[in-house]
């Protein structure tokens, strides 16, 4: 299988302290790749930088074989490059077809980059995008606070998966959620592999991580440990870097 | 149940409770005074109203975006009075209209700038331009209040129709473009967005800053332009105008439904908001209560207003908690 990102090299200070050191990495298409490290490891730095919210220091990303460099999160976006963050993915007062389309709305009668919106084609479209991840809600004018932990979770790969995206990256998606719902969000990343969608899945939860990865990718200060299929390595093994170093 | 569920979800819209507050104010005061609700009085109300409906819409797509504007008031006088003064030098009426509103859109752009520049409350920085404005008013009125140029076209904004005046339909209009502009527009997206949760906004590629920024300025050229109304109505530019109207028009926004943290709001709200408070003083003095009594009712009306409206969210958002444990 073909590597959709390469990372070489990339170093990334913060006001004198090395948060990413010299870090390699090589991801498979459609594949789950668990990216397993304590708080302060150094993995939030690194999807910061895959996201295009921050730019290292030194380093090389590459993007389906071509060289890229992010300014900002939208040109990670506009490659396919979702980052889904664990509090700030969707408003909570607005709708979830809103929610859906917030920054790419479907326009009309546009005058520049502005314009009136489809309501209603948001409203048909957003109900397919969540049927399509199986999450089945009443109506797309529901507030996104009314929804639970894990069916915020399903609005924000329902958004990923509409916009075609061939990465997520999803910061500690089943942090703070009930067995159930976790359960409910590690279906959700594990539907994203058959329709061609690769997703980096951070947690220092090793336990949500194991079932559904396929590659495991373990860091700590700043470095990365270990790196591995999951068939070469043990739930064990993994819990002893990941407490050990 | 889908029925039972609209008619509910309706009723917990912030700015239909306003709407429902303000009907019960209605009724309240035309019981106590019969004439509260004749021509002569509506005509006197209605003929003030807009000029204040004006400004509460400003303000509430500002705080729909997460920001204040305590200098509306006295963009509200230095507006008009820099018209007024620009036309005494010679400077054709439409041309000084222009730039006048110009200079209320610079005032907003300057309190976008500092707020978002440096990163402090939009309370501050607008609280500093509070005095800023009205000092330059008072500073542009060269010690005495000058005369009203006539050559200005105020009947076009002002005239005086059977009921209403035109500064009504011209609230109107503002209100139409602007609520079309926030409830159906992409930009009315991204300012729900931005003053929902900035962060998640900005990770969704919005450009938060220009939001913010065009709603200051935005706010910024309603107070200037309704003070234009007001200075047209009156036919005199008065340096003390607009004076406390920034706590009023926040009033306006936060009884009609609009949230102090952002992200929570309606142009329908804001104008329901600035209606019920013009009628509440009336209504006040037409009952033969002490008028001082106008700053109490309006008091209470806002602490209601939030009370209730805290309420309701929370009561949503605890929706939202129960299905995760069940």
């Amino acid at each position: 299988m073909e590597d959709i990102i390469v990372c070489e090299g990339l170093n990334k200070y913060y006001s004198g302290v090395h948060a990413l050191k010299d870090l390699s990495l090589k991801i498979k298409k459609d594949s789950v790749v668990g990216l397993i490290g304590d708080n302060g490891a150094g993995k939030s730095t690194l999807i910061k930088i895959l996201s295009g919210a921050h730019q290292p220091d030194s380093g090389h990303i590459y993007f389906e074989g071509n060289k890229v460099k992010f300014k900002s999160t939208k040109e990670a976006m506009n490659l396919g490059i979702e980052t889904i963050y664990q509090y700030s993915a969707l408003i909570p007062e607005m709708s979830i077809a809103r929610n859906i389309f917030i920054g790419r709305e479907q326009t009309q009668y546009n005058v520049g980059s502005f314009g009136l919106m489809k309501t209603k084609t948001m409203q048909d479209d957003a109900m397919k995008a969540l049927t399509d991840v199986e999450l089945h809600l009443r109506s797309p004018d529901t507030p996104v606070n009314q929804l639970s932990g894990g069916e915020r979770q399903g609005v924000v790969i329902a958004r990923a998966m509409y916009f075609k995206s061939k990465v997520l990256i999803l910061d500690e998606p089943t942090n703070h959620l009930s067995v159930k719902e976790t359960n409910k969000v590690l279906k959700f990343v594990e539907g994203l592999k058959s329709q061609g969608v690769t997703s980096i899945f951070i947690t220092h939860n090793l336990s949500h991580v194991y079932p559904i990865a396929d590659h495991l990718c373990v860091m700590a200060r700043g470095e990365k440990i270990a790196d591995m299929e999951k068939k070469d390595t043990t739930i064990d093994h993994l819990t002893d870097l990941l407490v050990n170093g | 149940m889908s029925k039972n569920f609209s008619l509910r979800s309706l009723l917990v819209r912030p700015e239909v409770a306003t709407f429902l507050m303000f009907l019960a104010i209605m009724i309240g005061f035309y019981i106590a005074n019969e004439r509260f609700l004749d021509a002569r009085n509506i005509r006197i109300v209605m003929g003030i109203t807009p000029e204040y409906i004006i400004v509460a819409i400003g303000i509430a797509i500002l705080m729909i975006s997460g920001e204040f504007d305590l200098s509306v008031g006295s963009v509200f006088a230095l507006v008009p009075m820099t018209i007024v003064q620009m036309v005494h030098q010679g400077i054709p009426p439409w041309f000084a209209i222009f730039l006048g509103l110009m200079i209320g859109m610079i005032v907003g752009f300057v309190n976008g700038f500092i707020t978002l520049r440096f990163g402090i409350p939009s309370f501050i920085a607008t609280l500093g331009m509070l005095y800023i404005a009205r000092s330059l008013t008072t500073v542009a009125t060269a010690g005495f209040p000058p005369p009203f140029p006539h050559i200005l076209p105020n009947e076009l904004f002002v005239y005086q129709f059977e009921l209403f005046r035109a500064s009504l339909y011209w609230a109107l209009l503002v209100a139409v473009v602007l609520g079309v502009m926030l409830h159906r527009s992409n930009i009315g997206n991204w300012i729900y967005a931005t003053g929902g949760d900035q962060n998640a906004a900005s990770s969704m590629g919005i450009k938060t800053g220009n939001v913010k920024m065009f709603c200051f300025i935005l706010c910024g050229f309603l107070a200037g332009f309704a003070g234009m109304i007001q200075t047209f109505r009156l036919e005199a530019p008065l340096p003390s105008q607009g004076y406390l109207l920034e706590l009023e028009s926040i009033a306006a926004a936060v009884i009609g439904g609009v949230s102090l943290f952002g992200g929570i709001g309606t142009v329908f709200g804001a104008v329901i908001g600035a209606i019920l408070i013009r009628f509440l003083e009336s209504g006040i003095i037409m009952a033969r209560i002490d008028a001082e009594w106008f700053r109490a009712g309006l008091g209470s009306l806002i602490i209601i207003a939030v009370v209730f409206n805290t309420y309701i969210s929370r009561r949503a958002t605890r929706i939202g908690q129960n299905k995760v444990e069940d």
